[in-house]
């Protein structure tokens, strides 16, 4: 990706995560990686916001919470796992409060593993993220769901761990 | 009277880097009673002692908190290693020391960062972590970690640092040393910065012992409160003397804070100094036994482990129980927050240093 037409504006909460991933992402944001100079800034307004940046596993209490920002967020919109316990649960998953990683409640659209994920690795799939946004922005401009699969589907899951299903996965499956 | 309205903060705020809840009940433009609700991060990690093995056990307790992750590491080796009476190494008890100071210098600039960004303050926040990164490239260079290390093992250390390294980091905190210095004096000096921090969320001694305040909070209303002059490591041969402020509101916490990164470049700098050439680690041979608890100066405060093995020895732990700092700081933000203008919460609660991934585990 070479270019980017709109200035993508990010949202971020912390699942259960350490922090590890929480103060990368924000690392990302101050002038060692400097990711202001794309024109990415981090709102704290899920109604402003384009990408769904996302740490840590998903656990009973905070199941509604991230539902719920992601219910606010306008179409067309990314969400984007970062590390490896928002990818698959990680070294959580055998806890009893953990459902596991975040496509067990909602769709995520690229995955960044690492423990902590690398400011590098975040800043990839973010832009790995953009290529799916545009995507995503192409299939509203032709009338179709953006989040749907029919004809035209946007870009594939980034780096999706092998064996993960996703929530629609899922629920097709029932 | 004038009417109660009740104002939900969180669990998804900008203030907040990380999800709690607070019910603010507001009376005009003050705070009459917050009403804290937490558990969005509570994973359940000491059931974990079920399943893992006791020396994969420090590395899930590493990750109960990203930022001071070194310390706690550090602390569940060390409740194994008092339990099952392993003697550690002098040069492994110094490199501990140094990573786990860096650590707190790591911490507090980061925290000094987040204040900035809660009031408002967005260039001096861009500043102290692009300070921040040179500590981490120091931890990057040793451990191969920027945020999580893994580096602490039961018996000892992962990795050695060799001498000429030391050197170097010592000459690399000096910088640092001087580049802080420009950004706290920022905080100390700014009119624009004291006007949001003096006489804001004043917690008294009587209230800081009663409310069983840890760590910079209770060093910033007089309490005399600092595990690293009874603690392990090697305090003792480094001639370590705490930071202490009366004031008891945000600037005296603040000012805690940065007098402790001071302190802490000075430690490091003396351990360089005075590092002994010796083994690194010990090995350890067996199943876990016995009985330990102990407590450690973590960046945020006063933190509690302690383990238990089974009366049969075998490879897990029975219980594994950690008490962090922030959880014991909650009841005296909640305190401050009485009667603080509605302006003032986000520094009320950012001045407490709040760690909700410790607290809630």
């Amino acid at each position: 990706m070479s270019y980017v037409a709109k200035s993508p504006w990010i949202i971020h909460y912390d699942g259960s995560s350490c922090n590890g991933c929480d103060i990368e992402v924000l690392a990302c944001l101050t002038p060692m990686y400097d990711v202001e100079r794309f024109g990415i800034i981090n709102t704290g307004n899920p109604k402003h916001a384009d990408v769904f940046m996302i740490t840590g596993a998903v656990n009973e209490r905070n199941k509604a919470v991230i539902k719920q920002i992601y219910d606010q967020m306008p179409e067309p919109k990314v969400v984007v796992a970062i590390g490896i316990c928002a990818c698959s649960g990680g070294i959580w998953e055998e806890c009893y409060n953990v459902l596991g990683g975040i496509d067990k409640v909602i769709p995520v659209d690229c995955y960044i593993p690492g423990c902590a994920a690398r400011p590098e690795a975040i800043i990839d799939g973010v832009v790995a993220g953009l290529g799916v946004l545009a995507g995503k922005r192409e299939r509203m401009e032709k009338g179709l769901d953006p989040e749907g699969t029919d004809e035209a589907a946007p870009e594939a899951a980034v780096g999706a761990p092998a064996g993960t299903e996703t929530a629609e996965a899922e629920k097709e499956a029932e | 009277m004038s009417k109660r309205t009740i104002i939900p903060f969180g669990p998804q705020h900008p203030v907040l880097p990380e999800p709690v809840h607070l019910d603010l009940v507001i009376e005009d433009e003050k705070v009459v009673e917050a009403i804290p609700s937490i558990g969005f991060i509570h994973r359940g990690l000491e059931k974990l002692v079920e399943k893992k093995e006791y020396t994969e056990m420090v590395y899930v307790i590493e990750r109960i908190c990203g930022i001071c992750s070194f310390g706690h590491g550090w602390g569940c080796v060390s409740a194994i290693e008092g339990a099952m009476d392993i003697e550690v190494p002098a040069r492994a008890d110094y490199l501990r020391t140094i990573w786990h100071e860096l650590s707190r210098v790591h911490s507090h600039l980061l925290w000094l960062g987040l204040l900035a960004d809660g009031f408002g303050f967005e260039s001096l926040f861009n500043h102290t972590w692009r300070v921040r990164e040179a500590v981490l490239d120091i931890f990057e260079e040793t451990t191969g970690g920027r945020v999580i290390f893994s580096v602490c093992k039961v018996g000892g250390v992962r990795k050695d640092i060799d001498n000429a390294t030391l050197k170097g980091i010592s000459e690399k905190l000096d910088e640092i040393r001087k580049e802080t210095a420009e950004l706290t004096d920022v905080f100390i000096e700014d009119t624009s910065v004291k006007n949001r921090l003096c006489g804001v969320g004043y917690l008294s001694k009587e209230d800081a012992t009663d409310l069983c305040t840890v760590g910079p909070m209770a060093r910033a209303s007089g309490i005399v409160q600092d595990i690293r002059l009874t603690g392990n490591g090697v305090y003792d041969d480094l001639g370590f003397e705490p930071c202490i402020e009366t004031a008891g509101d945000c600037w005296a916490r603040c000012k805690v804070r940065i007098d402790e990164i001071y302190a802490s470049i000075d430690l490091i700098q003396r351990a360089i100094e005075k590092i002994p050439d010796s083994e690194i680690a010990v090995p350890v041979k067996g199943n876990f036994h016995g009985e330990f608890a102990l407590r450690m100066e973590q960046p945020r405060g006063e933190a509690f482990y302690y383990a238990k093995g089974f009366d049969e020895p075998t490879k897990y732990m029975e219980r594994m129980r950690v008490r962090t700092p922030t959880n014991m700081n909650i009841p005296a933000m909640v305190k401050t927050l009485q009667g603080c203008d509605l302006a003032d919460v986000p520094m009320n609660i950012l001045t407490i240093d709040p760690c909700i991934s410790c607290t809630e585990r």
